[in-house]
């Protein structure tokens, strides 16, 4: 390192500070230690299992019986086993399904409203009410699953609700419980978007509705033409967060339903906890793991199409 | 209830100064529709707050209410029986002690590896950078779901199952990617000339951060470590896998065994320990205030 030409005898800047500029900002082997403790762990702990599973999940690996003594290589079996079986199709329609009305619509739709009418309603109700948004949010997982387990179950408070003002009881986690846990995670999840948008509802400028509003348009034109077009990139990146985390949702359904009845809410996670521990089968409940990886790939491809073209850089 | 929150409105519209935004209330009609928006926005604020509130008040009437059931209730006689009933170790204690030896450990390791990692990020250039940085980003989109199987199955093999320094490894690599994008956008924020004669002094990579750096960014690190270690602290999947031996297991799991453990699920005695096992992140939610929130936003992507 400090073997290189000498320096110009003319420049009268004293020599450290050359030492330093002739480094510049350059990174060097000795500036990229502090970076060795994160790239352990980043390959150890990360990077390794990923590529593992691509191994694991062409083996017949299991907990116990055959693949458990020794494995072996069985090529794409898992994931013709996970084709052909209607139980992996079934949980392919239930994430959709949970995904969609969770994340997609009633998350995204909830934040975006709570974020529009924090601009609007009472300073004191919506410091009320989105404190109570986002202690839903900051809960540990397990206690929303028993606070929304006791809230929809048939003695619960819904029903107490219901019928004390005159409708009819419902018994949701048996009759819809996909319903009963999209609703659970719209609960837990709706601080997440709320915030986001109101960071972008608060970066827009208000000079835009003011002209909007000059040239006559409503607060409904307004929101159409100038807030959407302008969230747009927030809108994209949220929906893609959301998916991502609503996809790999695993314990508040295991607390609420575990998956039942008869697999009416098994989202894709829960059916791969079941195929592995449960059946002891690794090498398949890998192979549908990576199945929900590729789900939620292809669902960020196509949140990364809504950005605008400059966005994506 | 919404009667009382409500404005009314015979007022001389003193109350709603800016609140309207940039609409200048020139005609007396358009104050009122602004006020009348004002009015309709809190109402329905308060309808979608009670949905919110309803599951919310069920865990903390149950803790205080020894017949509580599953439903909403207004306790017959207020009690600390069923904190008192979960007051003991074995319940309570060396559960919580659990969680905070796994989450706090990894949450320093988190912190520490992320700190030393994103200080060269930030500071010096390189041509990996932006893939690196990108890579990153990118994998704190990976569901941490779908990889325990084979985090699993490699913890077996290399005898770490039920090893509380193995889940701390895991548990801080896995928040790894999140924590350094947010350190290194709060170090960015740190002008580099104060480092830059700190350099000339001859003070080496560790001294410029830890001198330098680090106590300039202590409000940035402050929202990341609280981040962190919330998140950690309401994870049941990674331990649930990877701790075995009742020992070890932290509360999220604890709280998971509680209903099977004693057969007839006393619901107040869970809403109680609940209640002991939520307070920590409360408690951490309510010292950062909204700067957590706006922390999550801003790493939310609003940036892109």
């Amino acid at each position: 390192m400090t073997t290189t030409a000498p320096p110009a005898p003319a420049q009268d800047a004293p020599a450290p500070r050359r030492r330093h500029s002739k480094l510049g900002d350059r990174l060097t082997l000795s500036r990229a230690l502090p970076m060795v403790p994160a790239a352990f762990l980043l390959v150890g702990f990360m990077l390794g299992p990923i590529l593992y599973s691509l191994y694991l999940a062409f083996t017949d690996s299991a907990i116990r019986g055959d693949g458990a003594e020794d494995t072996s290589f069985v090529g794409f079996d898992n994931f013709i086993d996970a084709f052909t079986d209607a139980d992996f199709w079934n949980s392919v329609a239930l994430t959709l399904v949970f995904t969609v009305i969770s994340a997609v619509i009633g998350q995204n739709v909830m934040g975006m409203m709570l974020a529009l009418l924090m601009e609007r309603a009472n300073r004191v109700i919506s410091f009320l009410v989105t404190s109570l948004v986002i202690a839903a949010w900051i809960l540990p997982e397990v206690v929303a699953g028993y606070l929304l387990y006791t809230f929809f179950s048939g003695e619960g408070s819904l029903n107490t609700i219901l019928t004390s003002i005159g409708l009819p009881a419902q018994d949701m986690l048996f009759t819809a419980p996909i319903l009963a846990v999209s609703f659970a995670n719209i609960w837990r999840g709706t601080a997440f978007s709320m915030l986001v948008y109101s960071a972008a509802l608060s970066s827009v400028p208000g000079d835009v509705y003011e002209s909007a509003a000059l040239d006559g348009a409503g607060p409904v034109r307004r929101f159409r033409s100038v807030t959407l077009p302008l969230m747009r990139p927030a809108i994209a990146t949220n929906l893609m967060l959301t998916t991502l985390q609503t996809l790999s949702v695993f314990g508040l359904i295991f607390i609420m339903t575990g998956g039942g009845p008869a697999r009416q809410s098994q989202t894709l996670p829960l059916y791969m906890y079941e195929q592995a521990f449960s059946y002891g089968q690794l090498g398949y409940g890998t192979a549908v793991a990576l199945l929900l990886l590729l789900i939620g790939a292809v669902a960020s491809l196509v949140y990364l199409r809504l950005l605008p073209e400059e966005d994506k850089r | 209830m919404s009667a009382t929150t409500e404005t009314s409105p015979q007022g001389s519209g003193a109350t709603d100064t800016g609140r309207t935004g940039p609409l200048v209330p020139k005609a007396p009609k358009k104050r009122s529709r602004a006020r009348g928006a004002s009015i309709a926005s809190s109402v329905t604020m308060i309808v979608i707050g009670l949905a919110f509130l309803v599951p919310l008040l069920w865990v903390v009437l149950a803790s205080f209410d020894t017949e509580a059931s599953l439903s909403v209730a207004w306790p017959d006689t207020w009690s600390l029986g069923n904190f008192s009933a979960i007051w003991n170790a074995e319940t309570t204690f060396r559960p919580l002690l659990n969680s905070l030896i796994l989450c706090g450990g990894a949450t320093v390791v988190t912190m520490v590896t992320a700190i030393l990692c994103a200080y060269p990020m930030s500071r010096f250039r390189f041509k990996a950078k932006r893939p690196l940085l990108l890579t990153i980003i990118f994998s704190t989109g990976l569901p941490i779901t779908a990889i325990m199987i084979p985090v699993y199955s490699l913890f077996v093999q290399v005898n770490l199952i039920d090893s509380m320094f193995g889940a701390i490894l895991f548990l801080g690599a896995s928040s790894l990617p999140y924590a350094i994008f947010l350190t290194k956008g709060f170090m960015d924020g740190v002008p580099i000339e104060i480092e830059e004669s700190a350099w000339t002094e001859g003070a080496g990579v560790f001294r410029a951060l830890w001198s330098v750096v680090i106590p300039l960014m202590r409000s940035g690190l402050a929202v990341a470590t609280i981040f962190t270690f919330v998140s950690m602290w309401g994870n049941f999947f990674v331990p649930f896998m990877l701790l075995l031996s009742p020992e070890n297991l932290p509360a999220a799991v604890t709280l998971y065994t509680f209903s099977s453990q004693y057969g007839q699920v006393a619901y107040g005695q869970l809403a109680a320990f609940s209640i002991f096992y939520s307070l920590p992140v409360v408690a951490l939610y309510l010292f950062l205030g909204r700067t957590l929130g706006k922390g999550f936003a801003a790493a939310g992507g609003v940036k892109g």
